[in-house]
């Protein structure tokens, strides 16, 4: 890399909040700006979307015709691209639309919807191009994007987080909610990288992080029948904010009854 | 006199606002002869997804329309989930969402005063660059929206999309201990509030006096926040439960985002729609700083939106203080729930103004329909109406980039959201 590497942040279909894990770091926004140029950041000013880049952070999904071509820009031009949050990385909460028919949504919900331009799935960034890294959340925090970052100064591999929640949670001595109180908690098959929030906090996780490494979703989807879910209950918490990412997805489908036509 | 030029304009990716959103404006023998906000953020379908969803879910679920703004979602929903309940969250849950509401107007209020605004006005593209020049104001700014942050995660965990926040209360209750460290930073935060409200009050704002129509919540005896009547600068005032009675949204060509009208106009809601409608409900010492600064209300200007926001971060400030001094955590951070069916209506004030949501729900308090009515879908219309007068008097023989940039600080000045402008509903088609 370059003496001051350059930094891009793209944004696709989202809520922005990954985006925040730059605009929430206080003075540390100034300290990166010192360390990297931030060549294309909308929301912070900074704009030049087809710019080259060394690092390119790409929040949000594929939702859109323009999107297909945007992503093949933005692809061509960085070195290293990372996706940041559920969206960009799984297709995020609107994937739910996949499993829906789209396009009789759009006309059963908009007076004119030859106004909508709207792919019919919303698609995460690998499934377009190549992504050199992954971060999972909804949302990434800014401690994962400055590792990220950090690690690529110093011209070694980011390291990924594929340990389960769970496992964090007990490291932290949080009290099992599954266990103590009976909630169907996804800690057991959910990426770690929160710091065990839920659980930590008396609820369930609901799986905002992403599958772990190898998850036995099987096995806890029983379980949460054994607490007394009906099938579809069982089906909406792994149908959730990364309901698109194949473990959740392959499990939530078990779980959903056929359409009735 | 030189003739009159032809211009056209295209800002096809609008810089320092959330979301995507672009202006296009032609102008033709010196009129504005069409301009558009272009929202073309892509449709995600919230209010379809939450059609059988648990009643439980929906929390988590609105929290996604929004990343700068998850807070307002969750409050306007469990609002509206409690009444179709017909429960009563109880006085410590109330206290305490109003104080996690605050952190979010502190949190949402700094970073478009200093990341998004003031460069505009102080003549920077970024708030790197504005950094050198007025570090201090920028470093007071970063430190007020951590401050926010922190109040929230203080209730939610984390500030973007927090999980705390659940129909009855809270899942958990911070120990007394996280409280008073943040009480310590609140108390000197007052000050730095005040400066700040100061600072807002000097800065270069253009004169630009405007009809139009404000509209907010308010309450009997607070500044606006988790609840009220539904009023408006031209004699409105009804319960939130009939919104749908004088307000009506509707789909343009150009946006993917539906354009509000209160009985066919447009309106404006916001810090100072909520300013204009509410500066008799501050408490004493924002009133007090409200004075110094020589504003007088109702403000005609849209510029005035920075002080307004301000002035809302001072009282945010104020009222988390106020909350929190005497904190005690409760025996249970929340009440149990039993389900009814019904409909449910829950209205808030987000940052960016109010926020309505309605709710449908079955014996078994699955989700049947749901509608969410955003603050930058209500304003789309006044930004436009905004834009044709502020340009027409700025002048169109001005070069195209000092008419590119007077638009897109009228624009920012609304601090639109585009991600949440972004949602759908079922429509009356009319059609010939």
């Amino acid at each position: 890399m370059s003496a001051k590497p350059t930094v891009a942040v793209h944004k696709f279909s989202s809520c922005d909040g990954c985006q925040l894990a730059f605009l929430n770091l206080g003075e540390d926004l100034l300290r990166l700006s010192e360390l990297v140029d931030i060549v294309h950041f909308a929301e912070a000013g900074a704009m030049a979307p087809e710019a080259e880049a060394d690092i390119a952070f790409v929040e949000g999904s594929v939702a859109t015709p323009e999107d297909l071509e945007r992503i093949q820009t933005i692809r061509a031009n960085s070195r290293y691209l990372i996706t940041i949050g559920a969206c960009a990385t799984a297709g995020g909460l609107q994937a739910l639309r996949n499993l829906a028919d789209a396009p009789a949504w759009t006309a059963d919900v908009y007076a004119t919807p030859a106004f909508i331009s709207s792919l019919d799935q919303s698609t995460p960034i690998a499934a377009h191009v190549k992504v050199d890294l992954e971060l999972w959340g909804c949302p990434v925090n800014s401690r994962q994007v400055l590792a990220a970052v950090r690690a690529l100064l110093f011209a070694v591999a980011p390291v990924e987080e594929q340990d389960k929640v769970c496992l964090e949670c007990k490291r932290r001595q949080g009290v099992c909610v599954l266990v103590a109180k009976g909630e169907p908690c996804m800690g057991p098959v959910t990426r770690t990288g929160c710091g065990a929030l839920c659980p930590r906090f008396g609820r369930d996780c609901y799986g905002c992080y992403g599958p772990a490494e190898q998850p036995n979703t099987d096995a806890l989807a029983r379980r949460f029948v054994g607490l007394g879910l009906v099938p579809e209950a069982v089906a909406r918490r792994f149908l959730f904010i990364n309901n698109a990412a194949p473990a959740f997805h392959a499990e939530g489908l078990k779980w959903t009854k056929e359409p009735s036509s | 006199m030189s003739e009159r030029r032809s211009v056209s304009i295209r800002v096809p990716v609008l810089a320092r606002v959330e979301g995507e959103g672009a202006l296009e404006l032609d102008v033709e023998d010196g009129r504005i002869a069409d301009l558009k906000l272009r929202i073309y953020e892509p449709p995600r379908f919230f209010e379809k997804f939450l059609e059988g969803r648990g009643f439980e879910e929906v929390p988590d679920t609105v929290a996604r329309i929004c990343g700068i703004c998850p807070v307002a979602y969750q409050m306007s929903a469990v609002q509206a989930l409690e009444a179709v309940f017909g429960i009563e969250a109880g006085p410590w849950v109330r206290d305490m969402r109003r104080v996690m509401y605050c952190g979010e107007w502190l949190q949402s209020h700094a970073l478009h005063i200093h990341l998004l605004a003031a460069p505009d006005f102080l003549g920077f593209d970024s708030v790197v660059g504005m950094a050198g020049a007025h570090g201090e104001a920028v470093r007071r700014g970063l430190r007020l929206q951590a401050l926010g942050n922190d109040l929230i995660a203080l209730f939610g965990a984390r500030s973007v999309h927090p999980v705390g926040v659940r129909v009855g209360g809270f899942h958990h209750a911070p120990a007394a201990e996280r409280v008073h460290a943040l009480v310590a930073r609140l108390r000197t935060a007052l000050s730095e509030a005040q400066a700040l409200v100061e600072w807002t009050a000097a800065l270069p704002l253009p004169e630009d006096e405007q009809d139009f129509v404000s509209v907010a919540l308010r309450h009997s005896v607070e500044y606006p926040m988790n609840e009220g009547r539904l009023v408006s600068s031209d004699g409105l005032d009804c319960s939130i439960a009939d919104y749908e009675r004088h307000f009506a949204e509707e789909q343009v060509a150009h946006s993917t985002a539906l354009h509000a009208r209160l009985h066919g106009r447009p309106y404006l809601v916001g810090p100072l729609a909520r300013l204009n409608l509410n500066h008799d409900r501050l408490p004493e010492p924002v009133r007090a700083a409200l004075e110094r600064t020589g504003l007088s209300l109702p403000s005609r200007n849209m510029f005035h939106s920075v002080v307004a926001r301000a002035l809302e971060i001072y009282l945010a400030v104020h009222e988390a203080l106020r909350l929190l001094e005497n904190y005690r955590p409760p025996e249970h951070p929340g009440r149990e729930v039993s389900v009814h069916p019904g409909v449910g209506y829950g209205a808030t004030e987000a940052p960016r103004g109010l926020l309505w949501h309605r709710y449908e729900l079955d014996a078994a308090g699955h989700v049947l329909s749901s509608r969410i009515v955003p603050p930058t879908s209500q304003n789309q219309g006044r930004i436009e109406q905004d834009l044709r007068t502020s340009l027409e008097r700025f002048g169109l023989d001005r070069d195209d980039e000092a008419l590119r940039l007077r638009g897109e600080t009228v624009i920012r000045n609304y601090d639109p959201c585009i991600s949440c402008a972004t949602h759908f509903l079922r429509l009356k088609v009319n059609r010939p």
